[in-house]
């Protein structure tokens, strides 16, 4: 290390900071890669991509395999495209979003305001079903599916994500409330509110950071899920994931790797789009309680 | 029977219980101030006037109703919260009629209690202001309109002004005084600052270990402490309490002190309470406040027994209005309360003149006052 003085410091950071801010660019550039890549050979006819350059632009611009990916691709035997799972995500994924961050709130509001005997063992088990894996959960869910008899529906699936959900969104909520001042509480009490009225006009409106946590959190989660929307979900039911796994594993005709690209990107955008439009509020909701504001 | 009656109350946690059988009566527009270092059980007490926490055993009762069980919306008080706690999402004016809104009061009646309240607090500028943009006197002020508004019966504090900078809270400690005597509320409020309760209450609780160790008047607690607690807890800089034993000589009573050159001194005791001479020949504890231990000239004009010593300072602190000087008497330090322009030099012997008047005994085993 060089002799740090006074002096010579702020010199010395101007270099260092050009070289962070390059090697960040590298870094970034080389994440962007294969979105990159994805994009790019999305727009090309399918010979410019079976002609063997994949990194180069397009000769010639289309968005056809956009079109077709969307509307009228193969997805398993129906040509359809991906638009009716698109549908089917989103009709899956926004219930099971806002069901279990509404539950995960309430549950934290619970765990750190109305404490009763036994509510920290009650935590720590809800705290449980975040680490318990995937695949242990399916055959006794299969079963409660099929006894409800929603199994292979999208409600079955909300159901599944939302249940699988209030571990986590309890987790931030619980995290979040355990730093929001108990006299708030009480002077709202002696003001004659009572437990949802609390709720809803005291903690609620001042949960924006680590309702975007929840709600980022919980959609992406849900969105990108393929082991139980292949599992639980069958045919027209099946979320966009499973219908992107069916478009590229269809086996009629040539592959159609410009189509794959398009569908793939569809798939992620959702989940891209929730990160730009409230990325820096998920930054802020999880520093929030950690440093006094 | 009492405004607001404190009966034989007890709080347990489990097998602990933090508050032994308090029994106080508050009378209708008093201000009553519990008192007493972090964890003698006064925010629990108010907690269970508030309806916050629930009472183990005994009884309180507002306007002779049983409050016991009774939800903190139905007991017809407010609360002032040491963190004011404003609801950060409202407006000041919301803040303020939050508690009328929960209680289905119409709109139109609302806003004309917030204004009113605005008005008396000067904060009718602020209404649209969320707390954030505040600072903390306005805070302040905002939390005892929200607590206002309400009309309530009793006026509960809860260390109020302890997230104040020092001027601010000279200031506001003076707005409440003022308060209470435009309004003539019933007051319970919590500190653990002595002067605080010195200056705002009709009436102080000293409370310590879950005990209330004394109920009186801040005459009474100051100069008549019943034990060495509250003598010393009560006064900035503490009372001095001095080994001491109790002689008689030339038929009159005689507290004996050493100076800090060994010389023995015999403090003459007028008219001393008859439980003094049990004590004879006995060690007790001498108690005197600083302020009964001045200059000759400085001494109280009106006292009858002002015994003279002399003694070496040892150290000097001039504090602008007065001086404080510190000597050893009896082995411990002892601070004396001079006027600023005495003319007292560290290591030199001076001229002390104690005001025995004021002067009071205590066990040192029970440490009770003895009278």
């Amino acid at each position: 290390m060089a002799v740090a003085s006074a002096d010579t410091a702020i010199r010395t950071s101007r270099i260092t900071r050009a070289f962070i801010y390059l090697f960040l660019l590298l870094f970034a550039l080389f994440y962007l890669l294969p979105f990159g890549i994805m994009l790019v050979n999305s727009l090309k006819p399918l010979s410019e991509i079976t002609g063997g350059n994949m990194i180069a632009l397009p000769q010639e611009w289309t968005i056809a395999p956009w079109l077709s990916a969307w509307s009228t691709a193969q997805i398993g035997v129906e040509p359809t495209g991906l638009r009716p799972y698109f549908i089917n995500s989103l009709v899956m994924a926004v219930p099971a979003v806002v069901l279990s961050t509404v539950v995960g709130a309430l549950n934290g509001y619970v765990l750190t305001k109305w404490q009763f005997r036994g509510s920290t063992i009650i935590f720590g088990l809800l705290l449980f079903s975040c680490f318990i894996p995937f695949q242990i959960v399916l055959i006794p869910m299969a079963r409660i599916l099929g006894l409800l008899d929603i199994a292979g529906t999208t409600p079955g699936l909300i159901l599944v994500h939302f249940v699988y959900g209030i571990g986590f969104t309890t987790l931030y909520f619980r995290n979040y409330y355990a730093a929001f001042p108990t006299e708030l509480v009480r002077a709202a009490q002696i003001d004659g509110a009572g437990f949802f009225q609390i709720f809803w006009r005291i903690m609620l409106p001042s949960s924006g950071p680590i309702i975007a946590v929840s709600f980022i959190w919980q959609f992406t989660n849900i969105w990108n899920d393929f082991l139980f929307g292949a599992s639980f979900a069958s045919g027209g039911s099946a979320p966009m994931t499973v219908a992107l796994n069916n478009l590229v594993n269809s086996s009629t005709g040539v592959r159609e790797y410009n189509v794959h690209f398009a569908g793939a990107i569809m798939a992620a955008a959702p989940t891209l789009l929730v990160y730009i439009v409230a990325g820096r509020y998920f930054v802020r909701g999880l520093m929030a309680g950690s440093v006094k504001g | 029977m009492g405004f607001l009656d404190i009966d034989n109350v007890t709080k347990s946690y489990g097998a602990v219980e933090v508050l032994h059988k308090v029994d106080i009566a508050v009378q209708e527009g008093e201000f009553l101030v519990l008192v007493g270092p972090s964890g003698c059980g006064k925010s629990t007490l108010l907690n269970m006037i508030a309806g916050l926490e629930g009472i183990s055993s005994g009884e309180i009762r507002i306007k002779d109703r049983v409050m016991n069980g009774v939800h903190p919306s139905r007991r017809n008080i407010a609360m002032v919260f040491q963190s004011y706690a404003l609801y950060p999402n409202m407006t000041v004016g919301k803040n303020i009629t939050f508690g009328l809104e929960m209680h289905g009061t119409p709109k139109d009646e609302r806003e004309r209690a917030m204004k009113q309240v605005a008005q008396l607090l000067q904060i009718e500028h602020l209404l649209d202001r969320k707390p954030g943009q505040l600072s903390g006197g306005q805070r302040q002020r905002v939390a005892m309109g929200r607590a206002l508004v309400r009309n309530p019966d009793v006026f509960l504090f809860d260390e109020p002004l302890s997230n104040l900078d020092a001027k601010l809270r000279v200031d506001m400690r003076i707005e409440i005084k003022k308060l209470h005597q435009r309004l003539g509320t019933t007051i319970v409020y919590v500190t653990h600052d002595q002067i605080e309760a010195m200056t705002l209450s009709t009436r102080i609780a000293v409370m310590f270990d879950g005990y209330v160790q004394q109920l009186g008047t801040p005459k009474e607690i100051y100069d008549s402490p019943a034990n060495l607690f509250v003598a010393t807890f009560m006064g900035s800089p503490a009372m001095n309490v001095l080994p001491t034993r109790l002689i008689e000589c030339d038929g009159a009573l005689h507290a004996l002190i050493t100076a800090a050159d060994a010389q023995e001194h015999a403090l003459r005791i007028e008219n001393p309470p008859p439980a003094y001479a049990a004590y004879k020949d006995a060690q007790v504890l001498l108690g005197i406040r600083p302020e009964a231990i001045t200059d000759p000239e400085g001494a109280d004009r009106n006292a009858r027994n002002i015994q003279p010593l002399t003694n070496r300072v040892t150290v000097t602190e001039p504090a602008g209005a007065d001086t404080f000087v510190t000597m050893t008497m009896s082995g411990k330090d002892c601070i004396a309360r001079m006027r600023a322009d005495a003319d007292v030099q560290p290591g030199r012997n001076f001229d002390f003149a104690i005001n025995m008047d004021k002067a009071v005994l205590f066990d040192p085993k029970t440490e009770q006052r003895i009278a």
